[in-house]
Parts: structure tokens; C-alpha cells; sequence
């Protein structure tokens, strides 16, 4: 298992390689400038040499990148463009903050989705089954940017339990998980942000249980004697690979933040400052966001990988 | 009966104390949201266009020259700011001369004086100098295109040199925003570091942000104009980009202020008591054009274009937020004059095309799907193209991200000679900025402003004479012409002036809104 570890790791070190060569290359190939964030829209072309000097965009892309390369590999991402913050620190507090929402998104959506689908999996073609199913597809098809909309107009404007926007109140420094003032900006972009894996989860938990109840091993279970609780313990711990593989996808979806739910609910994550940083041309921070997300995403599938070989002893890893 | 009189005795202190409460200094924390994406930088000139400097810029900073932004029923204008006086000096017109403040303090404690003023030239435009900040060289240049150079002539005076001589400089200056130099060598000018403690000379001192999220000012109640000393106990700055996000956050009572509520939010934002405020201002929605190849080269042509808007239908579409475009300026700038005004005429328009030769007249606009100042871009550019269209043009649409717009802008016609026209919102601030900077040859972009190389020799003789008249009274006069010649010769589409519309709790009281791109928030309450 050690060695498999370690091979999934190196294994992983071309992958970041190949990403920052294309998340380097591909911010170049939209149209804009750099330095629009800190350039005035009519800001002359004098003007704009002598700030490109500044910042190092008058050198070769090549070289620029050589440059970036050798910063990031130690860990320096460099300054934000736009808010002279170093990448790092704003990548790490973007990440922070949709991790927040990812941790209290995720169960919500994995235990709701799951549970769905176990009950539509083990009663198909009954209304139940037609009941779940119908709500997944409801959940997947609902634009989350819209339902936070109307979230947002019951609980914010109707109601007025629930703020609207932010990420904390007036006067507050830091967020604080367990005083109720800041806990409660948590509230609506959670439940929008868990919508969508939970119709994502119920249907596949749904068709999985249904293809495993339909197996041999369900039949000589049952031609044994075993109660139906104990069959479908058995029908859950076999379908579980298959859900948890789409729970890692999904999870990894969430950690990669939103850009839509953010920028809805004005949350400071990953996906507002990659929306921002896109509007900007905000280089530094598009490619420093871009290969953390990525990273992310190879380990989320690593650990995904390692748990389903630990929870199915059929999945045998050399 | 004593009882009576007790009772009548305490309805009168109740009625004292509430008169009491009435006349007292009034307070409480005023929470805006802004249109911005972020959090303006606190390093002197900020970003985020002119949101950046409304509520950030020109609440911590000051500069030699202010706007008087206590009268909303006449365009703003420049006022004494950190300097008291500024003459143009008798023996060179290429030299202004500013008398500065005395007794001003930053709010780290430390004197105003002449050698700050330097500076800061040299923090914002000397890349040698060890405090040269590029952002801010970036930022402020565009105002400074005929500065030349700075010098101290004592502790009270300093002399701007200019490179042309250019009447219009105290206007350019006013943009130019001065920082702490004291604070900035405590920092040992990392700007990261002082961006988390700035210090200018402004009406609110900085209190703390939370990256991305909130910026909260408090009253600096030493500052110099003690007229202008905040009446809040407090200043929150909050970015809500999303439009819908921004009414939700004031009907929810999370906000006081925001600003730019979508036209199809007033009714909602009305009946739930909160006031709309608008007043036209310095802003203009419309077309430049290519002065080099294609169609727009013909006035006819431009003039057709003119005529062929039913510019009522596009206010609206805005429910009325906007106020119909017939020259560069609105009418209620002093410059405005009387020119010539094309109103809708389609016949007009239809006939001038066939005289030019143009029909069916082809032209490419390079439009964007969202940006600073630029409204509603869609819909309103569905609307123009299809009332061109309906006279006799065929208009392509040709919509780009703000960011490649801007671009295409900057770098000009010459190296996009195939559109025929951008839509690129214009501010007209000042006179410069309002006129001069579209017409002038010497803002030929990428030099300047000017994107499609118009040139007129008539015009350029009157600009040469408004930037070397140094009498207020009569460079008046001269504006009015170039105002009056560049609608004769129909240098622009002309479409709407925004309105700045912007939704305020009733609890707000006390704002004035200024004919400005800038306002000033200091006269505002809120009640609890």
C-alpha cells in the first residue's frame, strides 16, 4: 500500500508539471491585458510599457514562466496584480473559505443523496422510487445561481433570518464557526451549494443499489435465509465503491468552489477569486488558483482511490 | 392636581429630551454596497474605477485641488483642497503655482507639508525613486498628460510645471490623491503593509478590513474642513457585484446604501419604502467612431446615425433611468451651449444615408457584455442597432468581454481599423476629460483617449486657445464652441447620460447627490 502511495504521488508530479504549463499558457490566450486591474480604461501606451516594466510582463512568455516556475516551486506564487497580496495568502484564504462551505456542504448533500437513493434503489418502479427520482432531477436541474436568488428573497428579504450577502457582520475581524452572528452568512449558500450533489448523489446511489440487488450473489443471499435487513447491508457495502467514486468527484467540485453560488452570496472562496481574477486578467492569481485547484483534485481522486481499495477488498491495487 | 402637574411636567422633559436628540450631532454606521467586485486599494489613487475613488479615495485622501460636491443643482466643481490658491505664473504659462494648507495633519500624526507634496509626485511618477509605486504611476497618469515636473519654492508653496501650457491643469491635479510619506518609510514602503494601515489627510481615517469582504472607516474628527467631519459614527464599504444580491442586502436591512439598483428593482426598491436617488451626471453612453476608413469618415454618415435614434425609446427600456443624449455633455453643464441637437428624424437620417452614397450602410461595432459605466450593454445595443437598422444601415454587433474592449480601446484605430465604432461610456468629469481628450490630435490613442483619429483644424484651434486661456470667464466661452463645433461635426453617436441612480434605507438622511461621478458621504446619518 506504501509503494502504491508513493507511486500515486510521484505519479502526480508530471500531472502538476503538465497543468502549470497549461494553466500558465491558456490565461495568455484570452484577449485583455494583464494589467487591467491596475491600468484606467484610458491609460496610454507610454503609460502601459512603463507599468509592464514594472511588473516583469515586458519579457519573453517563455521566460516569464521559467520565472514563475522557479517561484512556485517554492512556494512563492507571487503578488496579486490587483491587490499587491501575495498569491499564496489569497489562494489559501479563498480556499479556506469554500472548504468551509465544501465541509458543512458536503455531508448534507452525501447523507441527503445517498439516502434518497437507497430508498428509490431498494423499491424501483414504486412511487417512492418515482418520488426520489423526480426530486434528484428537480435538484440537478435547478440553476443553483437561481435558487439562491429565491433563497436569498424568502429567508433574506421576506423573512429576515438569514442574511443576504457576506461572510460575517459588521465589525467582525475573522469568521466564527460556533458564534451564531457569523455561523448564519453559512446558511443559504450551503443549502444552495448542496442541492446539486444531492440530486447528483441520489441518482447514482439509486442505480448502483438497483444493479447490485439485481445480482446472483443477492439471490443465494436470499435462497440462504438472510433477513432483508442483512441482504441489503450486503446490496449497500457493494454499491458503495461505485457512490463513493461520484462523492470524490462531487467533493472535489465543492472544494473547487462555485463561481456562480460565490458571486451570488458574495462568499470570498475559490470561485469569486477565480471569477475575479478572470475579469481582472489577474495573471498571478489565475494561475496560482487555477494549479491549487488542480493539485487539489488529484489528491481528492488519490484518497478516493486509496479509501475505495480499502472499503472493496475485490479492487486489488499492485 | 398634582398629579397633573407632574404628568405635564414629565411630557415636557420627554419633549426636551427628544428635542435634545433632534438637534444632537447624528450618528450611527453607514453600510454601503458597492458595484465593485472588491475591495478598492487603500495606497492612494485606488482601483475599481470610480466607485474606488468615491468612497475610498476621497474619504482617506485629499488632494491640492477638491470637488465641491455640496450642490446638487449645478454641476460639481473644483474647490480648494490641500492647497488654499493656485495662479498660473505671470512670466511663464507653463507654470502653476499652488499655495498649500497649513496646519494640516496625516492621520498618523504627522505635518502636511511642501516636501510631501514632492514626494508624492515621485511616488506616483519617478521610476528611479526608491517610493515609486507603478500601480499608482498607472493610476494617476492619465490625469497628469501635460505634467512636466514639480518643484518646492518654500515650505507653503510648490510650482507644477507643465509641458504645454494647459489652463486646465488645477482639474488634472484634483485626481491626483496625496498619501503619508511618514507612514510609508514606517512600512519601509511595502505597499502590502501599507495597504493594512493607510494614512492620508481625508474626512475618515482608516479602522480595518477583512480582505475581500469589508472595509470600515471611522471619522477623522481633527480633519481641517471641520464642515465636512463625518456625521456617522462609522463607514462600512461592502462589495456585492451581483446586482439582485445588492437590492436583497438593502430590502433585508443589511445595507443602508447601494449603489446602481437594476432599473426592474426600483418598483420593488420603492414600494418597500427606500429612496431612489438620482441626478444626471458627467457620463455618457455612446459610440466613437473610426475617423480613418469606412462609413463614420462621412459627417453624413454620423449625422444620419444621429438622427435615426428615437433615444425615448431607449430610457424606456431603463424605466427611466437615463436622461436622453443630444451633445458630448448634458445640458446642465455650463459648456453646453447650443448646438445642434438631432433629434429623432428617420426621414432625416434615410435621406442623408442615400446622399452619402451609404446604403445599405455596413458598420461594425465593437461592443462589451458588462463594464464600468456601461449600463445595460445588450439590450441597449440590440435597441440602436435595430432603429439604425431600420434607416438604412446594417449594423454587426461585435460583443467582447470588458477587459478585450478596453484593450481594443486603448490600443486604437490603427491596429482595428475594421470596426467602425465602439461603445465605450465615456466620463466627463472636467473640461479635458469631457471634450478635449476625444477630439484632440494629441490624444490620438494609444497616446490618449481619442480612438478613432478625429482631427478638424477648426477644433484643434480652439482647443490650442481653451489650454492657453487662463481666464475662467472667457476659456468658458471657448468650451461652449469646441462643444457647439464637435456636435456640428457629429463626432460621436449620441445615446443616453446616466442618471447615477442609487437606493438609500429610510434611515438614511442628509445625502445631497452631486452632479459627479464623486459624492460626498460625510453630511449622511443614519437613524437606528
Amino acid at each position: 500500500m506504501i509503494f502504491y502511495i508513493l507511486r500515486r504521488i510521484l505519479y502526480a508530479i508530471p500531472i502538476a508539471f503538465g497543468v502549470s504549463v497549461v494553466c500558465f499558457s491558456l490565461v495568455y490566450i484570452a484577449p485583455g491585458d494583464p494589467l487591467q486591474t491596475v491600468m484606467p480604461p484610458d491609460a496610454t501606451a507610454e503609460t502601459i510599457a512603463i507599468v509592464k516594466h514594472a511588473y516583469g510582463f515586458d519579457k519573453p512568455l517563455p521566460m516569464q514562466f521559467v520565472i514563475w516556475l522557479g517561484r512556485v516551486v517554492t512556494g512563492d506564487f507571487g503578488l496579486s496584480i490587483a491587490t499587491r497580496r501575495p498569491v499564496f495568502l489569497e489562494v489559501t484564504d479563498a480556499l479556506a473559505n469554500t472548504a468551509l462551505l465544501a465541509l458543512f456542504a458536503a455531508p448534507i448533500a452525501f447523507f441527503t443523496g445517498y439516502a434518497m437513493g437507497v430508498i428509490a434503489g431498494c423499491f424501483p418502479g414504486r412511487w417512492v422510487d418515482r418520488l426520489v427520482t423526480g426530486a434528484a432531477v428537480m435538484g440537478v436541474s435547478l440553476p443553483n445561481y437561481w435558487l439562491g436568488i429565491v433563497l436569498v428573497i424568502i429567508f433574506a428579504v421576506q423573512f429576515m433570518l438569514l442574511p443576504a450577502t457576506g461572510m460575517g457582520p459588521n465589525g467582525s475581524t475573522g469568521f466564527r464557526i460556533f458564534e451564531w452572528s457569523s455561523a448564519r452568512f453559512l446558511v443559504l449558500p450551503v443549502i444552495t451549494l448542496a442541492m446539486i450533489p444531492i440530486g447528483i448523489l441520489a441518482r447514482t446511489t439509486r442505480a448502483a443499489v438497483a444493479e447490485v440487488r439485481n445480482q446472483d450473489f443477492v439471490q443465494t443471499l436470499r435462497a440462504k435465509g438472510l433477513s432483508e435487513w442483512a441482504v441489503t447491508r450486503h446490496v449497500l457495502k457493494n454499491s458503495l465503491p461505485q457512490v463513493m467514486a461520484v462523492m470524490g468527484l462531487q467533493f472535489g467540485y465543492l472544494i473547487g468552489g462555485s463561481i456562480l453560488v460565490e458571486t451570488v452570496f458574495t462568499w470570498p472562496g475559490s470561485g469569486f477569486l477565480l471569477s475575479k481574477a478572470i475579469i481582472n486578467r489577474d495573471v498571478p492569481v489565475l494561475q496560482g488558483t487555477i494549479l491549487t485547484l488542480s493539485l487539489v483534485f488529484v489528491a481528492t481522486n488519490l484518497v478516493v482511490d486509496l479509501l475505495q481499495s480499502l472499503i472493496d477488498p475485490r479492487i486489488r491495487r499492485g | 392636581m398634582n398629579q397633573r402637574w407632574a404628568r405635564t411636567a414629565m411630557l415636557m422633559a420627554g419633549a426636551a429630551v427628544l428635542m435634545g436628540a433632534g438637534t444632537a450631532r447624528a450618528s450611527g454606521t453607514l453600510t454601503v454596497g458597492m458595484t465593485a467586485g472588491d475591495l478598492p486599494i487603500t495606497t492612494g489613487n485606488p482601483d475599481q474605477g470610480a466607485e474606488g475613488l468615491r468612497f475610498v479615495g476621497y474619504s482617506l485622501y485629499d488632494s491640492l485641488v477638491l470637488w465641491d460636491l455640496s450642490n446638487g443643482d449645478k454641476p460639481a466643481d473644483i474647490k480648494p483642497g490641500l492647497a488654499t490658491a493656485w495662479h498660473i505664473d505671470e512670466g511663464d504659462d507653463k507654470r502653476w503655482i499652488f499655495t498649500l494648507r497649513q496646519g494640516v495633519k496625516w492621520h498618523d500624526g504627522c505635518p502636511f507639508t511642501a516636501d510631501d507634496v514632492m514626494w508624492n509626485m515621485r511616488y506616483t511618477g519617478d521610476e528611479k525613486a526608491p517610493e515609486f509605486n507603478p500601480a499608482q504611476f498607472a493610476q494617476t497618469r492619465i490625469y497628469l498628460g501635460t505634467y512636466a515636473g514639480v518643484e518646492k519654492i518654500d515650505d507653503q508653496t510648490v510650482a507644477f510645471k507643465t509641458k504645454v501650457p494647459d489652463s486646465l491643469f488645477p482639474y488634472e491635479i484634483s485626481f491626483v490623491l496625496l498619501i503619508s510619506p511618514c507612514r510609508a518609510k514606517e512600512v519601509k514602503y511595502n505597499w502590502t503593509e501599507y495597504a493594512l494601515h493607510p494614512s492620508g489627510t481625508g474626512p475618515y481615517k482608516f479602522d480595518k478590513a477583512v480582505a475581500h469582504q469589508r472595509m470600515e472607516f471611522v471619522p477623522n474628527t481633527e480633519y481641517w474642513d471641520e464642515a465636512r467631519v463625518p456625521k456617522q459614527d462609522r463607514l462600512v464599504l461592502v462589495p456585492v457585484p451581483e446586482a439582485s444580491t445588492r437590492t436583497a442586502a438593502l430590502l433585508s436591512g443589511q445595507v443602508d446604501w447601494i449603489e446602481a439598483p437594476s432599473p426592474d428593482a426600483i418598483g420593488r426598491l420603492k414600494s418597500a419604502g427606500m429612496q431612489i436617488v438620482t441626478r444626471v451626471y458627467p457620463h455618457n453612453w455612446s459610440y466613437q467612431l473610426n475617423f480613418v476608413k469606412g462609413p463614420f469618415t462621412d459627417r453624413r454618415v454620423r449625422r444620419a446615425a444621429n438622427y435615426a435614434l428615437n433615444r425615448g425609446e431607449v430610457t424606456e427600456m431603463l424605466n427611466g433611468l437615463a436622461l436622453e443624449e443630444y451633445g458630448t455633455v448634458p445640458p446642465s453643464t455650463p459648456y453646453y451651449g447650443h448646438p445642434i441637437e438631432y433629434k429623432y428624424d428617420p426621414d432625416q437620417a434615410k435621406a442623408l444615408l442615400k446622399e452619402a452614397g451609404c446604403v445599405p450602410c455596413k458598420v461594425k461595432i465593437a461592443i462589451s457584455t458588462s463594464g464600468s459605466g456601461q449600463m445595460q450593454p445588450l439590450p441597449m445595443n440590440e435597441l440602436v442597432k435595430s432603429q439604425l437598422d431600420a434607416v438604412g444601415f446594417e449594423v454587426t454587433l461585435d460583443a467582447m468581454d470588458w477587459n478585450a474592449l478596453l484593450q481594443l480601446t486603448r490600443e486604437g484605430v490603427d491596429k482595428h481599423p475594421d470596426f467602425d465604432a465602439i461603445n465605450v461610456s465615456r466620463s466627463l468629469q472636467d473640461p479635458f476629460n469631457a471634450l478635449i481628450r476625444h477630439v484632440w490630435t494629441g490624444t490620438w490613442a494609444p497616446k490618449g483617449s481619442n480612438w478613432g483619429h478625429f482631427s478638424n483644424p477648426e477644433i484643434e484651434k480652439t482647443i490650442a486657445a481653451t489650454l492657453g486661456e487662463f481666464n475662467a470667464q472667457k476659456r468658458l466661452v471657448l468650451l461652449t464652441k469646441l462643444h457647439e463645433q464637435m456636435n456640428e461635426e457629429a463626432v460621436m453617436i449620441f445615446v443616453v447620460h446616466d442618471i447615477n441612480p442609487r437606493a438609500l434605507s429610510p434611515k438614511v438622511h442628509g445625502f445631497v447627490q452631486a452632479q459627479s461621478w464623486f459624492q460626498d458621504l460625510t453630511p449622511v446619518s443614519v437613524s437606528p
